[in-house]
């Protein structure tokens, strides 16, 4: 189905993470996701990538349950998802850091991320991860007592990436991390999302900067108008003449 | 420990206070003025109820004010000779059940009614959420009033009279009681009974407020499609949380229907569901202690309106220009505008709004 594959990706390992087939999803009348495959493994960090509109941020909220689909499959771990809600897939371990961050904002730092271990209940557990969570994100750890709303955007995608993970999930799902960001603090939250993938975590990236998330995924694929029009190894996208005049302005 | 020791003496004033406080209201002011603090507990209790609904949960709820209709004809029904008229052959006499009886049951039935404006409301919020609600309201109003044909349930317009008052320990709460000489009224009677009631809303609604379960009713104020992707079930909790401000208004509802001994459909107009909205809006929404005050500054405004606002325009003018009625909705009006203007959050904002200014640094457990 996809135009140009770049390379052919390997072959593919017994049993995917996520695998996604022909996922078709009507999105307030119009077909948002129009049929897309697109499969992650264990460990991998993969990059979707397109621009605004071409689907990416409703195939992200149909992976982790909040918008239905209107075919195909997903498969996660092995088990279809089909009628599994979005609350049972947190304790499934698929995280969703949303668009936008969604931030709890009149709540602390430390409630938003006491929220994040809520499908959990193994207290000594979540304590010492709420204590891995202001090591990974020092700057978090001086604002625990502080309002998130009152936190700048980089701190607020802290706070929602560590959010995230206090989930302990296996399929870390990140929309558009660098939106609205100082190229500082871009630079920081990639650090960590880098960080956070050599620890071995699956990482699904949906970006509109393709520069950087094809710099730190693996592999990736390009949506256009909810089709996935090409995929292949990240540095072989970067490369490729599709990408660098679509995507890259060269 | 010192802090504790203070806080212990400050509870202690405060309990001693609101102990005296029918005597000394009926002493400076009259016995008026006790059955109007009377009304205002059930006013902070009904406020309590819907601030979980909104102040916690973020759910606009404009029909409140018909779950504690449907408690008060709760106990209309069941503590008074009125189903003799329906039901002559199986209660000659009335249904006249104990009003410790019919109390949870009529905080469940008020709570499944909850659950019924809920399940269908679940995709709605804001501006639609309110709408939905506020027909809600109106569709138990109605009911209340037409369902004296074919068979005569809640007797219509006229209302049910002759309720059964509230008896504790088989004192009845609606005569002078004679304890260690000294004479308690009826109105003072039920400012005990109301206060305990109140005293309780406020322990449960605090303990709420910790509870995980509040904290996730917060988040999903904050935002919905956050909260489920943290893995909260948002819809079981927008249901529960429902059911809970719906239940203490129930059980608010069946205390009035003992206190008055009265219930029609007039008292559970839209006009009362707002008042209730705003004591919680102009107190502090989700803060208790400014959800409190919003109830007794709500409850009481009115009344010192009809005492002061007749005579003043008497001396005045030698005759009424104003009727207090208007002069209140006037007055409502104006506060809650200067309120929005100048403190968004309300008289006593929440703890949380307080640290947004960075003053409380809050102690955190898990």
């Amino acid at each position: 189905m996809s135009r140009g594959t770049v390379s052919p990706v390997g072959a593919r390992r017994a049993v995917p993470l996520l695998e996604v087939r022909s996922l078709q999803v009507a999105y307030g009348g119009i077909q948002a996701v129009k049929g897309i495959d697109l499969h992650i493994a264990p460990g991998e960090l993969v990059a979707l990538i397109g621009s605004n509109g071409a689907g990416k941020t409703t195939t992200l909220k149909t992976l982790a349950g909040l918008l239905p689909l209107s075919s195909g499959q997903i498969h996660y771990d092995g088990k279809s998802l089909h009628n599994i809600e979005a609350h049972q897939r947190v304790s499934m371990g698929i995280a969703l850091v949303p668009e936008g961050r969604g931030v709890f904002a009149r709540l602390t730092v430390h409630e938003n991320l006491q929220m994040g271990a809520y499908s959990r209940n193994d207290q000594h557990e979540i304590a010492s991860d709420l204590a891995r969570m202001y090591e990974l994100f020092p700057r978090l750890a001086e604002r625990r007592g502080q309002l998130a709303g009152t936190l700048s955007g980089g701190e607020q995608q802290m706070v929602a990436m560590a959010r995230a993970l206090m989930s302990r999930p296996r399929l870390l799902m990140l929309d558009e991390p660098s939106m609205g960001l100082a190229p500082l603090m871009v630079q920081k939250i990639f650090e960590t999302i880098r960080d956070i993938a050599a620890q071995g975590m699956s990482i699904l990236l949906v970006e509109q900067n393709a520069r950087l998330a094809l710099q730190a995924a693996q592999r990736g694929y390009v949506m256009e108008s909810g089709s996935i029009t090409l995929s292949g190894a990240a540095g072989e996208l970067l490369g490729s003449d599709a990408v660098q005049r679509a995507y890259l302005g060269s | 420990m010192k802090l504790v020791r203070k806080s212990g003496v400050q509870l202690a004033a405060l309990v001693i206070t609101l102990l005296l406080l029918p005597f000394i209201t009926d002493a400076l002011l009259g016995r008026g003025w006790v059955r109007i603090a009377d009304f205002a507990m059930l006013y902070i209790m009904l406020a309590l109820g819907l601030n979980i609904v909104v102040g916690y949960a973020g759910l606009l709820d404009l029909g409140y004010i018909a779950f504690f209709a449907v408690g008060a004809y709760c106990y209309a029904l069941t503590g008074s000779p009125h189903l003799a008229l329906a039901f002559p052959m199986a209660f000659p006499d009335g249904v006249h059940l104990s009003f410790w009886i019919v109390l949870p049951l009529a905080a469940l039935t008020a709570g499944s009614f909850g659950m019924l404006l809920g399940a269908p409301t679940l995709r709605l919020r804001g501006d639609y959420l309110a709408i939905v609600t506020l027909g809600f309201g109106e569709i138990i109003r109605i009911f209340l009033n037409n369902l004296n044909a074919p068979i005569n349930l809640t007797n219509g317009p006229q209302g049910i009279s002759r309720i059964d008052p509230v008896r504790v320990a088989d004192v009845s709460l609606s005569a002078t009681q004679n304890i260690f000489g000294i004479a308690f009224p009826s109105v003072h009677l039920y400012f005990y009974l109301f206060l305990a009631f109140t005293a309780l809303v406020v322990i449960v609604s605090r303990r709420l407020e910790r509870s995980r379960i509040g904290r996730a009713w917060m988040a999903i104020r904050e935002d919905e499609i956050a909260a489920s992707a943290m893995g909260l079930n948002t819809r079981n909790l927008k249901l529960l949380a429902f059911a809970m401000g719906a239940m203490f208004g129930g059980a608010s509802g069946a205390l009035f229907a003992g206190f008055q001994g009265f219930v029609s459909p007039e008292s559970f107009s839209l006009m009362e569901s707002i008042m209730v909205l705003c004591m919680v809006v102009l107190g502090g929404m989700g803060n208790i202690a400014g959800v409190i005050l919003g109830g007794v500054l709500l409850a009481i405004l009115p009344e010192v309106l009809r005492h002061s606002v007749v005579p003043l325009q008497q001396a005045l003018f030698g005759k009424t220009v104003v009727d207090p009625e208007s002069l209140r909705m006037l007055l409502f009006g104006t506060a809650l505008i200067v309120m929005m203007l100048y403190r968004p959050a309300g008289l006593l904002p929440s703890r949380v709004r307080r640290r947004e200014l960075g003053s409380d640094e809050a102690p955190e457990s898990l």
